[in-house]
């Protein structure tokens, strides 16, 4: 799959930003490109890339997140270095924005840098299963409030349909009108389909771009023993 | 598309209100359950009807008293310190005999706390938040479906006995996303109230709903009418689920989301040959105290398990009489159990026995 220096990943709430983020920094690491992870969500108080933090170090991902990430302060801070990633260029960059245009405003003083350097890919992900995005013309809505919010047009859409750990092969193979809709809707490609890894070899030649997630524990709150 | 949504729990709670026929919710933003109202702001004006934020928790709580006057379901969401605001209003409601939903999607405390999750308003909820005699109806759910399920059953309820009803979860329960599948839209409820401002239809003077009475003879006859629906509720309303009980020895106690930890605990315990089992509330009033009645005659001993200092084993040894030993298992501050923690309360439980 190609990339740019950097992909930002933006979208409705609770629609998997942060989950494919990370496996798209791992996968991108694997490459052995030097990767730095921004976490610019202000909206979300748990569930942040933060958890990741070890994993990520493990592997030789730089992580630039909010000193505040998983304390018990709410405070909706951005680290000085995340200026560092978009305008030093020294290294690839995955950038977390926050869920929908709330989220996405933290990104507007980053923009006009981006721009210039062009050498971006600005995701939407969605998913058909979440309640706020279940049709084409729903995710169109919150696709162009975060577009207006933060003035950086997206180049691709992420399908992300999925049901958590009840997620079958039907539950994507029938999400691909949604995605379709979504393109044909925007004029974007389909820059990638994301399953868990168990599906990979079932959906295999059926969907997009197929992209295996094999980071979830963010979601499935396993460590928590929830 | 597919049937069932991928939803956090606080999603959940505000399309379920707007399923079981709200159309009216107030409120004032509050980490970690600001997703109620931010569902409620897209929501509420598509389908007709009002998403206010209101300059408060206080002015939020009493505009839900002014829609309830009306007869019309009303809700209004917050956490821990906007909870404590909101009691004066829940006073208000109680003393009016108004239906309402509160939810209450608990953080850290005292004071301001923190934004992690707990259950550390388990008193509050259950004896009756704000001054006055008076009880609200209270829920515990422990997974995204039953927050939805949960939602409308206590909507629900609160007009049946004319009663503030809260949803008390925690930030986890929140925050974390599960799949569901909604409920049905509810037909219309709220019409034929004859004790609304709109009720007597115009045929002849209008009700006035007002928690004040000066005669106090009068005053004692509402209290004493009040509690007669009350005990009505703890007769036919109470909720609990019982998890591995007909050969327990141990009895763990637990709601919302410790006992979904509790569970996974307990999975392990049995696999190693420990008898233990779960009598976990779903409402937390009424209580379920004869289960756990029933239970103490069977079990050695209790074990509470809850995100504060021991807040319902009070409850626990009431409810039994203090005629079993009950021990506890907590986390305060926004800190949450592992599995093993527990166990490591039931090993000690079960080695004690020996």
């Amino acid at each position: 799959m190609d990339h740019k220096r950097l992909t930002l990943f933006a979208g409705h709430y609770g629609s998997g930003k942060t989950n494919i983020a990370l496996n798209w920094a791992c996968w991108l690491r694997a490459q052995g490109l030097p990767i730095t992870v921004a976490d610019l969500d202000i909206v979300n108080p748990y569930f942040r890339t933060k958890d990741a933090e070890g994993m990520l170090a493990e592997q030789g991902i730089d992580l630039i997140v909010s000193a505040f990430a998983n304390s018990n302060v709410d405070a909706p801070a951005m680290p000085k270095e995340v200026y560092g990633l978009v305008d030093g260029r020294d290294s690839y960059g995955v950038l977390d924005i926050g869920g929908d245009d709330r989220g996405a405003l933290a990104l507007g003083r980053y923009v006009p840098s981006i721009i210039a350097e062009d050498d971006y890919e600005m995701l939407f992900v969605a998913n058909a299963a979440r309640p706020l995005t279940r049709t084409v013309d729903d995710a169109l809505e919150v696709f162009y409030e975060i577009q207006n919010a933060c003035r950086l047009p997206f180049t691709g859409i992420v399908n992300n349909t999925n049901l958590g750990p009840e997620t079958t092969a039907g539950t994507v193979l029938a999400s691909v009108p949604y995605a379709e809709g979504l393109a044909r809707a925007t004029g974007l490609p389909i820059k990638m389909t994301t399953v868990e890894k168990r599906l990979v070899t079932e959906l295999d030649g059926r969907v997009e771009n197929l992209f295996g997630l094999s980071i979830l524990e963010l979601y499935y709150m396993e460590k928590r023993g929830v | 598309m597919t049937e069932k949504v991928l939803m956090k729990g606080n999603e959940a709670i505000a399309e379920a209100a707007i399923l079981a026929g709200c159309r009216h919710y107030f409120g004032y933003p509050i980490t970690p359950q600001t997703e109620v109202a931010a569902y409620m702001a897209k929501k509420m004006p598509k389908i007709g009807g009002t998403f206010l934020q209101a300059e408060s928790e206080i002015a939020a709580i009493n505009m839900v008293y002014g829609v309830a006057s009306t007869g019309k379901p009303a809700m209004t969401s917050s956490s821990s310190p906007g909870i404590s605001l909101k009691c004066e209003g829940i006073s208000y409601l109680a003393g009016a005999d108004l239906p309402a939903l509160i939810v209450n999607v608990q953080r850290g405390g005292p004071g301001l706390g923190g934004i992690q999750p707990s259950q550390s308003d388990y008193f509050l909820a259950t004896r009756g938040p704000g001054h006055g005699d008076f009880h609200v109806l209270v829920f515990a759910p422990a997974s995204v479906q039953e927050m939805a399920d949960l939602t409308g059953k206590a909507l629900h309820l609160a007009w049946k006995y004319r009663m503030p009803a809260m949803l008390l979860a925690d930030g986890t329960m929140g925050q974390m996303m599960e799949p569901v599948a909604l409920p049905e839209p509810h037909e219309a409820f709220g019409t034929d109230n004859p004790w609304a401002t709109t009720g007597t239809l115009m045929a002849r003077e209008h009700n006035i709903v007002n928690s004040l009475e000066l005669a106090p003879e009068v005053l004692e006859q509402k209290n004493l009418a009040r509690f007669e629906r009350y005990a009505q509720a703890e007769a036919e309303e109470c909720l609990w689920e019982e998890y591995l009980m007909d050969d327990a020895e141990i009895c763990i106690v637990s709601y919302g989301i410790t006992a979904r930890i509790s569970r996974n605990a307990i999975v392990q315990a049995r696999k190693e040959g420990i008898r233990v089992g779960m009598i976990r509330p779903i409402t937390l009033w009424p209580f379920p105290n004869e289960p756990l009645k029933a239970a103490a005659d069977k079990v050695d001993s209790f074990l509470v398990v809850e995100l504060n200092m021991g807040q319902m084993k009070e409850d626990v040894e009431l409810a039994i009489r203090c005629r079993k030993p009950v021990d506890f298992c907590g986390r305060v501050g926004g800190m949450i159990p592992t599995p093993d923690e527990v166990l490591d309360h039931i090993h000690a439980l079960a080695e004690g026995r020996r």
